[in-house]
């Protein structure tokens, strides 16, 4: 458990010594990929903790992604063209502010887990990937045929949002912030994973009848996490948003759904900084491999086949060896 | 709207049912013998396209074409059965998902890289093509009747040898308990190979049938593979009947919830809310009905629980 700490802070440190580094030599667009990085990782904490800790195979997760994108989206499209959101029952309008749109995000995110959540763990296994593969599905047609929105071609926003006393457009300022809300997540994360509920959560998934046995109802243990999760999630959306300054239906689409999965089994299912090593590698693998071939997807896919059929616990078990079992 | 246009309707929802079969029947199969959620199944549906396009340019013939289809897509299921998919069968369903998810990435990425980025065409032979009076005077599609009528032998075909052959014995003994037929002395890995090696032709069948009417491009599987799985899920994972039962049932509410729900909604808005309304809960629909049925059967309508 020593060694995971030591690989732990020292992926830490590096995703921020980089982009400083990038910082005082001037080459923002490395910094543009910590930022990746840092949101990717923060997707990927959120899904860990359904995925990993409640072994809940969710392949729905660029719902949260998704409609934490579409709040940043939908807030900043209507402060920029000066129209309310809505009129009545009370005036409502647009904003241009990260933490409430953040606030929205996570919120609405959240909400949307406790709904999905709520009707898809009434299923377990196959049925539930199947299952919240459809409500991914289900809200990606939507925003495609749904034009108040932007449709198919997505919602442009010109200006990046803006945070009290920082300036948003500056590079190093904005991977400040999204690395500031990875770190706050991650220590609440350590926290929740040792927690009674994280520890509940985690005995469900390795034995549900004993934790029935117990007097503990799984249902709700998991449902309440499938809702932080989405929480999360949603929050890496918003971000995402404003990294990009554009969101379109892509962020529902399964394929995101599958990313978000890969960033966490690249890393190591499980370990608190698995889904950081993961999108750290996934960010350098799509830069490097991208820039020699155009088809990088090809050494994408052989990298990931092997490691599920022969590097089970992803970089992290690699590096800190498996004191924590995959299973 | 008029009656033949609503059973022209009809029969394209049942066309693109039966089409839907031919995927979801392999995938349950697939997953009622070995216990194996496969991602990469629409990948077949893609290489069996492609390679009907590629030998019908080469040859002209489109019975060489589909006999092509079938061959490489079994092929190439056997292949990857062999070297990769074997390893999965233990593991548990988030392996087997990202490992045929990679499949996925390794299959479109390289079809992209032999045939380039541009959508094949596939035609229709001559002697399918054109329209068919049909009674009451509704002229539809010959080449989509085709379909139909190809489709449903297929189905009658697959419940025959599942429910008759030897093979079709060992398939259904091995869907009920594995160990016990590998200690009778079946050959399990090699039963496994044949299962997997016939759902992947049959995809690839489908891929080459729905080619010949839309365009066969990369990335053409995976649409279809998420209906097939809704189709699997709302019949019951690895019930064949369900399989086919499901199929029917999303084809039609895919096909008649685009072609009806505008109309409904034309009838109380105005028509170009309507139709994006419409269009976009027709979009929807399934999805829909797939939550629908498994909020009342949690494991579909045919699954064991």
């Amino acid at each position: 458990m020593r060694r995971e700490a030591f690989i732990n802070a020292a992926i830490f440190t590096l995703l921020l010594a980089v982009p400083l580094w990038a910082y005082w030599a001037d080459q923002p667009f490395t910094i543009t990929l910590a930022t990746r990085v840092a949101i990717f990782a923060l997707a990927g904490v959120g899904l860990n903790l359904a995925l990993g800790l409640g072994g809940l195979v969710s392949f729905g997760h660029a719902v949260f992604f998704g409609i934490g994108g579409y709040a940043m989206g939908i807030l900043a499209s209507h402060a920029q063209s000066y129209t309310p959101l809505m009129e009545w029952p009370f005036t409502l309008n647009g904003t241009k502010s990260m933490p409430v749109i953040w606030l929205v995000a996570t919120l609405s995110s959240a909400l949307a887990a406790l709904a999905i959540g709520a009707l898809s763990l009434r299923t377990a296994g196959v049925y539930f990937i199947m299952i919240t593969l459809a409500f991914g599905q289900m809200f990606f047609y939507f925003t495609i045929s749904w034009p108040a929105y932007g449709g198919e071609d997505g919602l442009l926003i010109y200006v990046r949002n803006g945070f009290p006393g920082m300036n948003t457009l500056d590079p190093i300022q904005f991977f400040l912030i999204c690395f500031s809300l990875l770190a706050i997540v991650l220590f609440f994360m350590a926290r929740l994973a040792k927690s009674p509920f994280g520890l509940a959560l985690s005995a469900a998934r390795h034995n549900e009848k004993r934790v029935q046995a117990v007097g503990i109802a799984p249902y709700r243990l998991r449902l309440v996490a499938f809702t932080i999760s989405g929480g999360i999630t949603g929050l890496a959306g918003a971000l995402f948003a404003d990294l990009n300054r554009f969101v379109s239906p892509n962020m529902f689409s399964w394929q995101t759904s599958g990313e978000i999965m890969v960033f966490i089994i690249l890393g190591g299912t499980a370990r608190l900084f698995g889904p950081v090593a993961g999108a750290a590698l996934f960010i350098l693998l799509e830069h490097f491999l991208g820039g020699l071939s155009e088809f990088w997807h090809i050494y994408l896919g052989a990298l990931l086949l092997v490691v599920v059929l022969f590097a089970r616990g992803g970089l992290i078990g690699l590096l800190a060896g498996r004191e924590v079992a995959h299973d | 709207m008029t009656l033949i246009l609503f059973i022209e309707q009809l029969l394209n929802g049942l066309q693109s049912g039966v089409m839907l079969f031919l995927m979801a029947a392999g995938l349950t199969l697939i997953f009622g013998v070995m216990g194996l959620i496969n991602l990469a199944h629409g990948s077949f549906y893609m290489i069996g396209a492609f390679a009907a396009a590629a030998v019908a340019a080469a040859t002209g013939s489109f019975l060489l074409a589909l006999i092509a289809s079938l061959a490489a897509a079994a092929l190439v299921g056997s292949l990857v059965e062999l070297t990769i998919i074997r390893r999965l069968y233990d593991r548990d369903h988030l392996d087997q998902v990202l490992a045929t998810f990679a499949l996925i990435l390794i299959f479109s990425e390289g079809t992209r890289w032999l045939f380039g980025s541009f959508p094949l065409f596939l035609d229709i032979p001559d002697y399918l093509s054109g329209p068919v009076t049909l009674p009451f005077g509704i002229q539809y599609p010959l080449y989509r009747l085709a379909i139909i009528g190809i489709g449903l032998l297929v189905a009658i075909g697959l419940f025959a040898l599942i429910a008759k052959t030897r093979i079709g014995i060992q398939i259904r003994a091995g869907e009920s308990d594995r160990e016990m037929i590998g200690a009778l002395g079946v050959n399990i890995s090699r039963l496994y190979t044949i299962v997997f090696a016939l759902g992947a032709a049959l995809a690839g069948f489908s891929g080459a049938l729905i080619g010949a009417i839309q365009s066969v491009q990369v990335g053409m599987g995976e649409p279809m593979l998420i209906l097939a799985f809704v189709v699997i899920v709302i019949g019951g994972i690895g019930s064949i009947k369900g399989a086919l039962v499901g199929a029917i049932l999303v084809g039609m509410t895919d096909t008649m919830g685009r072609f009806l729900l505008p109309t409904i909604f034309a009838t109380f808005m105005e028509p170009s809310t309507a139709t994006t309304i419409g269009s976009s809960l027709a979009s929807m629909s399934i999805y829909i009905l797939m939550a629908g049925v498994l909020l009342f059967k949690p494991t579909g309508l045919y699954g064991k629980a």
